[in-house]
């Protein structure tokens, strides 16, 4: 089976969410790989968002919100900008690629650039390939708890 | 009637025992109001002596450190079968605490680098420890596994309280045990001995606008004495951690460390840190917000030090 990207977009309510609507009216065609999210401004997205996000699942998390100057809520995105730029630093050492998150600037007209976006990311993810954290975590402790006896009887032949 | 309980130490340092132990004269209370089936650090006894005891024979079991190896989880499981009710006690059994730490590097990774390449160790022919020896006739001697990832207790068994904190503050463990005697318990699952607010709301210095433009090191400059660390750019993980210990490493000038763990519902305390750290530095513009965040050494231990193993992620992806 090829890999289909799973992306979750957490889109900000007065921009990118908006031009995703935009996109859709517009009927631009653009890759359907993102799961939007709306939030009512990127600063409201938690880091805790992502992380559970890639978690739970999802190859890449896409951050949508105003360009900077233009948040609804005056400084909103620049929050998120730091908190972007924090967490893409300490995903290398979950040993997670850091371009697996993106923050983007798309204002409510740019209904073409949302599907850009969208389709370059979703490109990106392709080839990072599927992230598989809870898998990875799952097989990362099945060493734990053998217990000697099991190994010995397995050696043995002979039941415990 | 006579309480009976168990304290016992997994991936601990055994602080928590000494933190039982700092009770002083209250110990003797405790010793009054409950017999001491169990405990590695302060009595003798045998697990078989555990193993004869009927299933839920222990009124409370305190269990403090992480569970890192098979023994660990082998006694979590058995104390569990005897315990009325399983306390999670201090930032290891709760978070993972710093051995939880070990979710960074793998099992092979850690045994090589603690017996064949620390600069301390002469170890030439690289002699590992064997989980299982049989080596001449007669022998068949066994070691616990060491295991791959960390584990919080309640990642093992079912745990009912947890009373957090590295250690957890002296008094609190008394009034935690307090509840217990006096049928007192509050729902299952909840924190006890500790506040339900974060250390901020507790915590004695000023607070007004937080500003940061550059993070120092608690070596780097010596804080004032009155403003809050964080807007003097110390990291201090007040903001994300449980009130409690009463703000012992505050009132000693040392931004809080977040040994008190998350807040109810926090499903990530180091996450949540760095969320706050990051929305209050100054800069607007890309460059100079990684010039703030060029200061922050290690952010992902600073921020997990004591919660790795309980966070969402849990461990390094291999």
């Amino acid at each position: 089976m090829t890999f289909e990207p799973k992306i979750v977009g957490f889109l900000c309510n007065w921009c990118t969410y908006t031009g995703a609507d935009l996109a859709g009216t517009a009927r631009v065609k653009y890759s359907p790989n993102v799961r939007s999210i709306r939030v009512m401004c990127s600063g409201r997205v938690d880091p805790v968002f992502v992380i559970k996000a890639l978690y739970e699942g999802a190859d890449g998390v896409l951050i949508g919100g105003c360009h900077p100057g233009d948040c609804h809520y005056l400084e909103g995105n620049y929050k998120a900008l730091r908190r972007y730029l924090l967490l893409r630093r300490i995903l290398p050492e979950y040993g997670i690629e850091p371009e697996r998150i993106r923050l983007e600037w798309v204002s409510a007209s740019e209904g073409e650039r949302f599907g850009h976006v969208v389709d370059e990311f979703t490109e990106e993810i392709r080839k990072l390939g599927p992230l598989r954290i809870k898998e990875s975590l799952f097989e990362s402790m099945k060493g734990d708890l053998v217990h000697h006896d099991e190994e010995r009887s397995a050696q043995t032949g002979e039941a415990r | 009637m006579k309480l009976k309980i168990g304290i016992y130490w997994g991936a601990a340092c055994g602080g928590c025992d000494v933190a039982i132990l700092d009770t002083h004269e209250k110990l003797l209370e405790i010793a009054d109001k409950a017999d001491i089936y169990l405990w590695p650090l302060a009595t003798d006894f045998k697990y078989s002596d555990v193993r004869a005891m009927k299933d839920g024979s222990l009124d409370a079991v305190l269990f403090s450190g992480g569970v890192r190896n098979s023994e660990n989880e082998e006694i979590a499981k058995l104390l569990r079968e005897k315990a009325k009710v399983m306390i999670a006690l201090g930032a290891c059994a709760q978070g993972g605490g710093v051995p939880g730490l070990a979710n960074m590097y793998t099992r092979e990774e850690i045994m090589r680098r603690a017996y064949i390449e620390s600069e301390s160790t002469d170890n030439k022919e690289g002699v590992v420890p064997l989980e299982r020896s049989t080596a001449g006739p007669g022998y068949d001697l066994e070691l616990p596994r060491l295991y791959n990832t960390v584990k919080t207790l309640s990642q093992v068994v079912d745990v009912d309280y947890t009373i957090p904190g590295c250690p957890p503050a002296s008094l609190q463990i008394y009034s935690a045990l307090g509840l217990v005697w006096d049928d007192m318990l509050p729902k299952k699952g909840a924190v006890i001995g500790a506040g339900d607010r974060a250390l901020c709301e507790e915590c004695p210095r000023k607070k007004s606008e937080k500003t940061i433009t550059h993070i120092y090191r608690t070596h780097e400059k010596l804080p004032d004495a009155e403003t809050c660390f964080l807007e003097q750019g110390f990291i201090c993980l007040g903001v994300a951690t449980r009130a409690g210990c009463g703000s012992r490493c505050i009132k000693s000038w040392t931004p809080c460390r977040g040994c008190y763990g998350p807040l109810d519902d926090v499903a990530d305390q180091g996450i949540k840190m760095l969320g706050a750290l990051a929305s209050v530095i100054e800069p607007k513009e890309e460059a100079a917000i990684n010039a703030v965040l060029d200061s922050v050494v290690d952010p992902l231990r600073t921020f997990h030090r004591f919660s790795l193993a309980s966070s969402i992620l849990r461990r390094r992806k291999e």
